[in-house]
């Protein structure tokens, strides 16, 4: 059976990143077929073909589409500021296949009638900024972007943007405060969602950098040919980043809901098993926010509803997998520290309690823990997450607060043994 | 929030009750009486949602769920929870986090007692604390400012401050550095919290992170006394609560008055009572700058009154001042000086204010007016350097509400960035411009097709569109005062006379500087009027009955009497509370009459370059030290609260008159205050209703514009945590409805004994002088901090110097750069000055700050104002 690769197509090639081989590979087609079309057309063909967000929150695009609010000013901004730990998928597309991604990002400007549109690019992505940066310059020589595309009428600016280095501006509102050149804070909710109120009080679309790279094969294809990938709601194919203890570590496009997640560990394709042969412990299905699955959980459809009904999610399409040698209280910790770095700080809950927890966390990895620790912890995730369960509840602004808790409480709730040993032997059994 | 006057039910706790379509969720449980707890909400800011303690269960989609009232709408049938077992499980749980890195020293910070975060803590908090890990240190106090203090350990990061400096003040100074655990507060390198309204930011602090100053371990809650009181420090009349401790004052706190300051103060005002414990305090009478007796003092100015009358007449004394007065201190000395000396030789002020029958007889807007007003044009000074509080209601109105501003000045002020248009014309041709905004005709050009001149200054394109706002809105506000202390009063007087005559319906808000100059001039402390807003001749028949005599003809201005002084034609000048020699605009004047042979008399709190060469000082009380009621320029009467003994042997001023007319062998017929306002009340219409029972009702929490009238204030709860520290003031107010809630009976009787002052527009020919090509116009405003004796500690305590500015143009004519020494020279005096440049002054003029200390080699513009001149046009010589 072959998948197609829908946004990997170009990764075999050394100059993947170059408009010489993205001509040669087909490049700007798309746009030219969409600028043709009526932008409902195009609109419509993404709503058919069920692209879910590849951001994390996996909504459906064309839906996100359909909310915005009429108005003569409309922005289209592109998320590609990915920066959790084992997060990678969207750096590769955007150091290795800039041009798809900007050619995705006017097909959906075409789409939506943006009147401009902006890719936001993490800062640390040095080379990735300086190759999108180069497709765009390219881009606008070759009339993809600018005025009268392609002689069809549509004008349309891209501006490139680099983050200064906040996991936080990847929240959608507080990439557009970042992008208006204030402090990176999530903004409230309601009333301020993008689609209404966005970038500048204008209606703004959100999309990530995986979402726009799929736009030039929808439209080449239509959407049906997507839609037929995949099962259910989780159609066409997702990039995985997969990381941790595989023998072969990397991003691999699958198509959704028709692998496993033991296939994408073990088949000799993708990750090639676990290293040293050893037995998976646990994996972090989603990114750091993601509550963590055990090896029992390891049959699991990559299927967006089926992981979000075993109490997880797919997420940011990181995943993380840790062997029988891993400490699972450090593990939790390390995730739990970048939280604590990455809170805005804007929330009590958020900015106290992240701190909070990341000292206890490293308190019990040293061998200073108490077994009231436990319930501690757990009761301070509750105070960020009421409840603390999957999808969260929440006391924050944005969803970086109930984060927290995914790693710290499901790593007590599904290690509680290996946390008392630390305690008990006064120190971490693993070093 | 909203304007919207749609209703609907919603459930708070089980129980249904009322909303209104677009209320907040917090809003809503106020009004219903549910307390939610609070850290970040406040009722004068947008919410912003981040300290997450007011979480309530709310209705929605999804079923019950947690959610901020502070920035939630209601919803026509939501149902809200507040004291679910997961709501109390929420606040618990933020206040626990709040307080783990909260240092918890609260005996030894200024806050503990009055703090909410304290107050909250103990009403929804955890008993113990869980947290054994180190907590966060930062290096504390550091100074934002000369004044304000920050601890950021105790920080809770609300950013109440942070949003007040940006969102009230319009002075974004301060804000949130670092992210997550590490954010704080703080400045931008060096550049120091240099804003008027620092000091409301230590106010609204929900903990005892920021501190200033004058209060800084001074005291603890629950030592203070209070009184609640206005503000004296400018004419806006702020109320305020005076709180003392061991009979000295030591803090003012802003009080939520909707229709005045709306909990603001500026710092002016705020800090402003550390004049009472000045160094410069008389606090005996002087004679001949010797201790006397206070016997001894009234006898030789009673002995001086009685000669100058009996050699010379009466009118051969006079009395200069009276905004330091209260209303019931200013009809005493009127009635003093109409019925007891014979004179009608009093002025409230001192040739830089307003022409009384602009602030008696014109239709008056109130603030609230003004600021819902569509349109507001003010005519005159930087707003922000005369009435602070004023500034942030107007720059309230035009950011966030409907309201188009246009200013016609002189250059640019506080509001320029947030007026629709600013028309900055010639200094001195201010009517020019005025005219051609509100007359009938269009402007034309010279001849057909040439193109239209300026019109002072002004582009024509600005003046048309200005014109096309004004004659679209002829109900607008105009707020007048005096832009600068250069030209004369006619010109202003000219510019509403082209308004009165041209929009009927247009109303005024006469913007006096000085605090109850209203109050005085209501009460008659100019020459030619009475008390009651009217003048000697249209009141003499009612004043002759009730005060037994009135002087027959109007008397002299402040610029008359000082003429007549200096040359040597008046025998007794009194000065009430009045320094000429520093407030004047012609210095040359003031010197020449005080040194004159008239006798001197200077009541007054504080030594003064005036009072230094009086023949008599006599020690008077001030703010905090007395009661009474004051008049702001809305013409809203408010209290004052006494709060302290006044040093010494000061007196109250009404006391004083009292005793000089029985020493000259006149009854006033007072023994105590409430004599004179019982009298004021009876006899003057203006205050009729203003009785005890009405002042001791919640109506005079806000004040009582004058006239009474049977309009009513709505209730308006006053949220604790908004303002800390005056948490024990009633919450709930009714307008004119006593304690038992019932309407009180105003007494409605005869409107009017006699006819009331009106403002008529006369038919000004102004001959403002051609500027010749080789002189500059002066400008010359005064600023909010003038180094005078009401100047507390500021943090905007910029030295500013008192220097000749002008622009690169004049500066580069002359051949002079920034530094250098030039001689100035007027048609009243010549002096060497240095210059400096600021670009924002056009070209043509110069700006000298009218009331700044001048130091070596600085410049008074006093020095170079003339008297009777409607302009002042210098030359510069290079030395």
């Amino acid at each position: 059976m072959s998948i197609p690769k829908i946004v990997t197509s170009r990764l075999g090639f050394d100059d993947s990143f170059t408009m010489d081989r993205y001509i040669k590979t087909g490049g700007y087609q798309a746009l030219r077929k969409a600028l043709k079309a009526k932008p409902e057309e195009i609109r419509e063909e993404v709503t058919t073909s069920n692209l879910l967000g590849r951001g994390g929150a996996g909504f459906e695009t064309g839906r996100k589409w359909s909310m915005l609010r009429p108005n003569p000013v409309r922005y289209l901004v592109v998320n590609g500021d990915e920066s959790e730990p084992a997060t990678f998928k969207d750096r590769m597309l955007i150091e290795r296949d800039p041009h798809q991604l900007v050619e995705g990002t006017l097909i959906a400007a075409y789409a939506i009638q943006a009147t401009q549109a902006f890719i936001f690019i993490r800062g640390e992505f040095a080379l990735g900024l300086e190759r999108v940066i180069n497709a765009v310059n390219e881009a606008y020589e070759y009339g993809a972007i600018g005025e009268n595309i392609f002689g069809s009428g549509f004008s349309i600016d891209l501006v490139v943007h680099p983050g200064a280095g906040a996991y936080i501006c990847g929240e959608e509102t507080a990439l557009i405060e970042s992008l208006e050149g204030k402090r990176g804070f999530p903004r409230i909710k309601p009333p301020f969602f993008p689609a209404a109120i966005g970038l500048y009080g204008d209606p703004t679309v959100v999309n990530n950098v995986e979402t726009m790279s799929n736009m030039p094969w929808i439209v080449n294809n239509g959407g049906a040919a997507f839609a037929s990938l995949g099962e259910g709601r989780s159609t066409g194919t997702r990039l995985f980043a997969l990381s941790g203890h595989v023998n072969q570590p990397g991003n691999y496009e699958v198509e959704m809901s028709k692998s496993t997640f033991r296939d994408l560990i073990y088949n000799p394709e993708y990750g090639g098993g676990v290293r040293r042969n050893n037995q998976v412990k646990a994996i972090i299905p989603g990114g750091a926010s993601a509550p963590w699955f055990g090896p029992d959980q390891l049959d699991l459809a990559l299927d967006q509803d089926a992981v979000a009904k075993a109490g997880s999610m797919l997420g940011s399409g990181s995943i993380i997998v840790m062997d029988e040698e891993t400490c699972m209280v450090r593990a939790a910790w390390r995730i739990a520290r970048f939280f604590h770095r990455e809170s805005c700080g804007q929330c009590t809950p958020c900015r106290e309690g992240s701190g909070w927890i990341d000292r206890i966390m490293r308190r019990i990895e040293d061998g200073y823990g108490r077994e009231e620790d436990l319930d501690l912890l757990m009761d301070a995730c509750d105070n960020i997450a009421p409840g603390v369960s999957w999808p969260p509840a929440q006391t924050t602004i944005c969803v970086l607060g109930p984060s927290i808790p995914s790693s710290v409480a499901w790593s007590i709730r599904m290690f509680r043994d290996e946390y008392l040993i630390h305690i008990k032997e006064g120190g971490c059994p693993f070093r | 929030m909203s304007d919207s006057s749609e209703k609907f039910n919603i459930s708070i706790d089980g129980i249904e009750c009322e909303a209104n379509a677009g209320e907040l969720i917090i809003t809503a449980c106020d009004n219903a009486g549910v307390h939610i707890p609070r850290f970040c909400y406040h009722p004068r800011m947008k919410p912003v949602g981040m300290c997450r303690m007011c979480l309530v269960e709310v209705s929605g989609p999804r079923g019950m769920s947690l959610a901020p009232s502070c920035y939630l709408q209601v919803a026509p049938g939501m149902e809200i929870v507040t004291d679910s077992e997961k709501v109390k499980k929420a606040q618990d749980g933020v206040l626990e986090f709040l307080l783990i890195n909260h240092p918890l020293d609260c005996p030894v910070c200024d806050k503990g007692g009055e703090c909410p975060l304290q107050d909250q803590t103990l009403a929804y908090g955890p008993g113990e604390s869980r947290f054994v890990e180190s907590k966060r240190h930062w290096a504390k106090p550091i100074p934002l400012s000369d004044l304000i203090l920050l601890d950021r350990e105790r920080c809770i990061q609300c950013g109440r401050c942070i949003r007040f400096a940006e969102e009230i003040a319009g002075d974004p100074m301060i804000d949130f550095m670092s992210r997550g655990e590490t954010i704080e507060v703080n400045i931008f390198e060096e550049n120091k919290f240099t804003s008027y309204y620092s000091g409301n930011t230590v106010q609204i602090c929900p903990v005892g992170a920021l501190t200033a100053t004058p209060y800084r371990f001074a005291s603890r809650p629950w030592d203070l006394e209070q009184v609640e009181s206005t503000c004296m420090s400018c004419a806006n009349g702020c109320r305020m609560v005076v709180q003392s401790s061991q009979d000295k004052l030591i803090r003012n706190l802003g009080i939520d008055s909707d229709p005045v300051n709306q909990s603001w103060l500026c710092d002016k005002g705020r800090f402003g009572f550390t004049a009472n414990q000045s160094d410069l305090r008389v606090t005996v009478p002087l004679a001949s700058n010797e201790e006397v007796s206070w016997k001894s003092a009234i006898d030789f100015v009673a002995d001086a009154i009685k000669q100058a009358v009996d050699s010379t007449g009466p009118e051969s004394v006079a009395i200069i001042g009276g905004s330091r007065l209260t209303n019931e201190d200013a009809y005493c000395w009127s009635k003093f000086a109409r019925s007891v000396i014979g004179t009608d030789s009093v002025d409230a002020q001192l040739g830089d204010g307003l022409a009384p029958e602009l602030v008696l007889g014109l239709p008056k807007a109130t603030i609230d007016q003004a600021c819902k007003a569509p349109l507001v044009v003010l005519v005159g000074p930087d707003i922000r350097e005369e009435a602070p509080i004023l500034f942030l209601r107007l720059k309230d109105a035009a950011t966030n509400g409907q309201t188009k501003l246009i200013e016609v000045t002189p250059n640019a002020t506080s509001l320029s960035k947030y007026a629709t248009q600013s028309l900055f014309h010639r200094p001195g041709e201010q009517h020019v411009v005025i005219s051609a905004l509100v007359s009938p005709q269009e402007l034309k050009p010279p001849t057909q097709g040439a193109p239209i001149q300026p019109v002072a200054g002004v582009d024509v394109d600005d003046i048309t569109l200005a014109r096309k706002l004004i004659q679209e809105n002829k109900d607008a506000v105009f707020i007048v005062g005096r832009p600068s202390m250069a030209d004369s009063e006619e010109i202003l007087t000219e510019s509403v006379s082209q308004v009165v005559a041209n929009m009927s319906e247009a109303k005024f808000l006469t913007l006096l500087r000085r605090a109850n100059t209203h109050g005085a001039l209501d009460s008659g402390l100019a020459p030619g009027c009475l008390p009651g807003r009217t003048t000697l001749d249209l009141g003499k028949e009612h004043f002759t009955k009730i005060w037994g005599k009135v002087p027959a003809t109007k008397g002299s201005s402040c610029t008359e009497i000082l003429q007549k002084a200096s040359r040597s034609e008046l025998k007794v000048l009194i000065l009430l509370g009045a320094d000429p020699i520093k407030d004047f605009p012609s210095k040359k004047l003031a010197l020449s009459a005080i040194n004159s042979d008239t006798k001197i008399v200077s009541i007054t709190a504080h030594m003064n370059d005036s009072a230094k060469l009086s023949d008599v000082v006599l020690p008077a009380t001030m703010f905090g030290e007395k009661a009474g009621t004051t008049t702001n320029f809305e013409g809203r009467v408010s209290s004052l609260g006494k709060k302290v003994t006044a040093p010494g042997q000061s007196w109250d001023d009404w006391a004083i008159a009292v005793t000089l007319a029985m020493r000259l062998g006149g009854d006033l017929g007072f023994n105590s205050l409430e004599d004179i306002s019982e009298e004021m009340e009876k006899y003057v219409p203006l205050y009729r209703n203003l009785k005890p029972h009405i002042w001791e009702s919640s109506a005079q929490k806000d004040g009582i514009v004058l006239p009474i009238t049977g309009e009513s204030v709505k209730p308006r709860w006053i949220d604790p945590i908004a303002t800390p520290g005056i948490s024990s003031l009633t919450h709930h107010r009714v307008a004119l409805r006593d304690s038992n809630d019932n309407t009180l009976e105003l007494d409605t009787g005869k409107t009017s004994e006699f006819q009331v002052l009106r403002f008529e527009p006369h038919q000004g020919d102004l001959k403002i002088p051609t500027l010749d090509a080789y002189s500059l116009r002066l400008m010359a405003p005064r600023r909010l901090y003038d180094a005078g004796t009401h100047d507390g500690p500021a943090s905007a305590t910029e030295e500013l110097p008192s220097i000749l500015n002008l622009n690169h143009y004049d500066l580069d004519r002359i051949g002079a750069s920034t530094g250098d020494r030039v001689k100035v020279v007027s048609s009243t005096g010549e002096h060497v000055s240095k210059v400096a440049l600021d670009d924002s002054i056009a070209k043509g003029t110069a700006l000298i700050w009218f009331n700044l200390k001048a130091n070596g080699d600085e410049i008074g513009a006093s020095d170079l104002i003339g008297v009777g001149e409607l302009v002042t046009d210098i030359r510069l010589e290079a030395i």
